[in-house]
């Protein structure tokens, strides 16, 4: 084999933090090296010194045995090393042909050679199978598509190392398998890859090499095939984690109740004649592929638009006015899907952003005027049972991590006691260590007699969080599974809209004295 | 209707539209350049105030024409690098930046024609552009004398859009500005600096102002005084948002306006019994409604306005 990369004892400093101690990476030619750590132990800046971004510190980047000037990303992108960004780096408003071909020809040329251009990109798509068309507008496009155009680029500019920053953070799971798919075809042809990531599963599935990075220091590396998803756990968070057991539920009164409930349009996909029960100290998982009506339901029960047709049972009683204050006061809880676009404000403090959800209420207001003083305490109060690392009550939201933003959030929406906790996707983004404090504090909510609805296309956390499991199709719910039952199998065939065996297992598992409660329940 | 269709047939007024709109031309490309690659430039205003003067300024002292034009552009790129270094390095507030760029040069252009001429009462006259009649197309009947018998900068005018029409569409610099605009952050991945691409452009851009404001006292008024640009650097702010950032269509709003201005100055001779400060709306009145009509489907550059920092998102 030959080394097409080598990264020797880089050190990179922010002020005070050391993003990157002493590390050295190397990479074969054909190999795919996936560079494996939590959010935060410095996988991109690396990533970034390679690529020109930054300058490191001290340290030396060497590009079949060449080294590169430091700092220079046009010198990198000569050398044939090519960067797939976890943002894309594309422009919304312009074609496909121009994203790709942008700073491909001399600045001062008087004609941009379109055909010329054109062709080499199709000539690219079809060998790799990255089908796109050249003229579309990229604001046209799907994110999966906006990440075929961004590897494209780099392909498109002779690169033969590539380097993808987190590549199926925005993907559904068929998307990441095929690009999985995609990017073994690109070793065969003699290109070498490396991409970061911190899901386990596609490490294990899809690198040939593992590089485990922790706090900015390289502190393992492992074959692929001669580890395991525990041990390369272990290592990346320094110690053991488990995801928290689920206790046996002991369900109670029905605390939330869907009725045909019908929706088009809003905030994504439309609902269907929807119908569900979810009863205290029980957790209802609703498993989906993104984009099928998952966003809307939260929507619904938290209040952001009203059905069109059907109704919605709090307590039994049916909700006539749906909007967001009346399902505060109803005694809904909500983890929004996405944390930094609608569960916080990014440049207001953490006070502000935590008491704002309840800010008419007196404990944090009295006559018009904000009582501060109550809500930093409350805040420091979240922030002190909650560990959330990093987060003064007067700070700025924006600079905490994914994790303790979250961890925020579940404080702030815990602490109000709700009887109904709606959580979208609670852990999307977030790392081992994080998502099993999130877990944690899921289950407490339920053991405590709150009633969680829980939205995700995670099948381990659904099948280890909820006592049933339904799976959203189209803007449809399944049947519903007991969580014992469940398996990747059937929750995918589930997925896919073959409800022939869950209906079956619903119809076995019904309890006889719900059974008229279930049967409404499946319709 | 005698009068109205007296005034639309005449070679007169036709011929003063393609007039009025050359500064607007010019200024609307400027200000295009500019936003296209990402940064308001509200300092035309100011700018085309210090090119007229400056162009005025070396004529006056015996330059040539043409060498008071360059100088005016010199002057317009001046005040563009000042602010570009404001507003992309240090990422000031765009709308700030120009407008502070804007009464700066307003005053230090009044400042510097009373130091060159402290005690004219009247301001003083150039020899200016004169009309440049093209062999044989300007004797095409009526298009000629309207299109082919303009001084040579409303042909300079008109050429540039051509110019940087295509050149925004068929470089690739043009591209790479055009991608700046929309996301400095992919230029920079591709391995083109977006700070010094933004300044280039935006000190281009400003260099267009500086022309607009020379036609002014070089081809239009022969003399400068200080309020002489009246607002025509805001309308160009607006046919750039009218265009919908695109040049041809920068030429047609531009053209527009200048109609309805023509058509205005025509009407206050004619039409009494009635304030002429009417008609003199009659233009700012009939641009939005324009700008209503055309400006909602605008593709507005995704960049505009937010300064490229690095490493942050």
């Amino acid at each position: 084999m030959t080394r097409v990369l080598d990264l020797s004892n880089i050190t990179k400093r922010f002020g005070h933090v050391t993003a990157n101690e002493d590390v050295s990476l190397h990479l074969e030619k054909g190999e795919i090296v996936a560079l494996l750590g939590e959010n935060g132990a410095g996988k991109t800046t690396l990533m970034s010194i390679l690529f020109g971004h930054y300058t490191a510190d001290e340290g030396e980047v060497r590009v079949n045995g060449t080294p590169l000037p430091p700092g220079k990303s046009r010198a990198a992108i000569r050398a044939g090393v090519g960067m797939v960004h976890q943002h894309f780096a594309l422009a919304p408003n312009l074609t496909v042909l121009e994203n790709v071909m942008t700073g491909t020809e001399s600045l001062w040329s008087l004609r941009s050679n379109r055909s010329a251009g054109r062709a080499k990109l199709v000539a690219l798509s079809e060998k790799f199978g990255l089908k796109v068309d050249p003229d579309a507008r990229v604001s046209d496009l799907s994110v999966g598509e906006c990440q075929r155009v961004e590897i494209l680029k780099a392909l498109y500019n002779d690169a033969r190392i590539l380097i993808l920053d987190e590549p199926t953070a925005v993907l559904t799971a068929q998307e990441a398998e095929s690009l999985f798919a995609t990017l073994r075809q690109m070793t065969a042809d003699g290109l070498s890859l490396i991409f970061i990531s911190h899901k386990l599963h596609e490490v294990m599935s899809a690198s040939d090499r593992v590089v485990v990075l922790r706090r900015g220091s390289v502190v393992a590396e492992r074959a692929t095939g001669e580890t395991s998803k525990e041990e390369l756990a272990e290592l990346m968070v320094g110690r053991k984690v488990e995801r928290p057991k689920r206790p046996p539920a002991t369900p109670g009164k029905v605390l939330l109740e869907g009725l045909d409930l019908t929706l088009s349009g809003k905030g994504g996909a439309s609902l269907h004649g929807v119908s569900f029960r979810l009863r205290a100290g029980e957790t209802l998982g609703i498993i989906g592929v993104s984009g099928n009506g998952q966003t809307t339901l939260a929507g619904l029960v938290s209040g952001l638009y009203p059905p069109d047709a059907g109704t919605l049972l709090i307590d039994g009683r049916a909700v006539t006015t749906h909007d967001v204050p009346h399902a505060i006061a109803a005694g809904i809880g909500r983890i929004p899907e996405d944390r930094n676009a609608e569960g916080t404000i990014g440049d207001m403090t953490t006070w502000e952003n935590t008491v704002l959800e309840r800010i008419w209420s007196p404990e944090f207001s009295s006559r018009g005027m904000v009582r501060r003083a109550a809500a930093r305490a409350a805040t420091d109060q979240i922030i002190d049972r909650y560990d959330v690392r990093g987060a003064s009550a007067d700070g700025r939201i924006r600079l905490l991590s994914g994790g303790n933003m979250q961890k925020l959030i579940l404080g702030r929406v815990l602490e109000a006691g709700p009887d109904i906790l709606v959580a979208a996707q609670p852990s999307r983004g977030l790392d081992e260590g994080a998502i099993a404090g999130v877990h944690e504090r899921l289950l407490e909510a339920r053991g405590r007699g709150a009633g969680v609805l829980l939205i995700s296309e995670d099948l381990d956390e659904v099948i280890g969080l909820s006592d049933r499991i339904r799976a959203i199709v189209n803007g449809r719910l399944s049947p519903a599974i007991p969580a014992d039952r469940a398996n990747a199998q059937l929750l995918g065939l589930m997925m896919a809209g073959d409800w022939s065996a869950a209906a079956e297992i619903e119809a076995e598992t019904q309890m006889p004295e719900h059974k008229k409660a279930e049967t409404e329940d499946a319709l | 209707m005698n009068i109205l269709a007296d005034i639309l047939t005449s070679v007169g007024m036709w011929e003063a539209v393609l007039r009025i709109a050359t500064p607007l031309i010019l200024g609307t490309l400027g200000v295009l350049l500019c936003e296209r690659v990402g940064v308001l430039n509200l300092g035309i205003e100011g700018i085309m105030t210090f090119g007229a003067m400056l162009g005025w300024l070396a004529v006056y002292n015996g330059a040539d024409l043409w060498t008071g034009m360059i100088v005016a552009a010199l002057g317009g790129a001046a005040f563009g690098l000042l602010h570009a270094l404001l507003t992309v390095p240090l990422g000031l507030s765009q709308h700030v930046t120009g407008l502070g760029i804007t009464l700066f040069a307003s005053s230090f252009s009044y400042y510097v024609f009373r130091l060159a001429v402290p005690t004219a009462s009247s301001p003083p006259t150039i020899e200016p552009f004169r009309p440049l009649e093209i062999p044989v197309l300007s004797d095409i009947p009526f298009l000629g004398p309207v299109i082919f018998n303009q001084t040579a900068p409303t042909y300079l005018a008109l050429v540039l859009v051509v110019a940087i029409a295509w050149g925004l569409n068929r470089t690739p610099l043009g591209l790479a500005i055009r991608m700046a605009g929309e996301n400095p952050h992919a230029v920079d991945a591709q391995g083109i600096d977006p700070i010094w691409l933004r300044i280039g452009t935006i000190m281009a851009g400003s260099a267009l102002m500086g022309l607009a404001g020379a036609f002014l006292t070089l081809a239009a008024f022969n003399s400068f005084f200080p309020t002489m640009v009246q607002g025509r650097g805001w309308i160009c702010v607006a046919l750039v948002v009218f265009a919908s950032w695109k040049p041809a269509r920068a030429l047609l709003g531009a053209l527009l306006f200048a109609f309805f201005d023509a058509f205005q100055l025509r009407l206050q001779t004619v039409v009494e019994g009635v304030p002429y400060q009417l008609f003199l709306m009659l233009p700012y009145l009939l641009s939005i409604v324009a700008l209503i009509v055309m400006a909602r489907r605008a593709r507005v550059p995704q960049a505009l306005m937010r300064p490229y920092r690095r490493g942050e998102r």
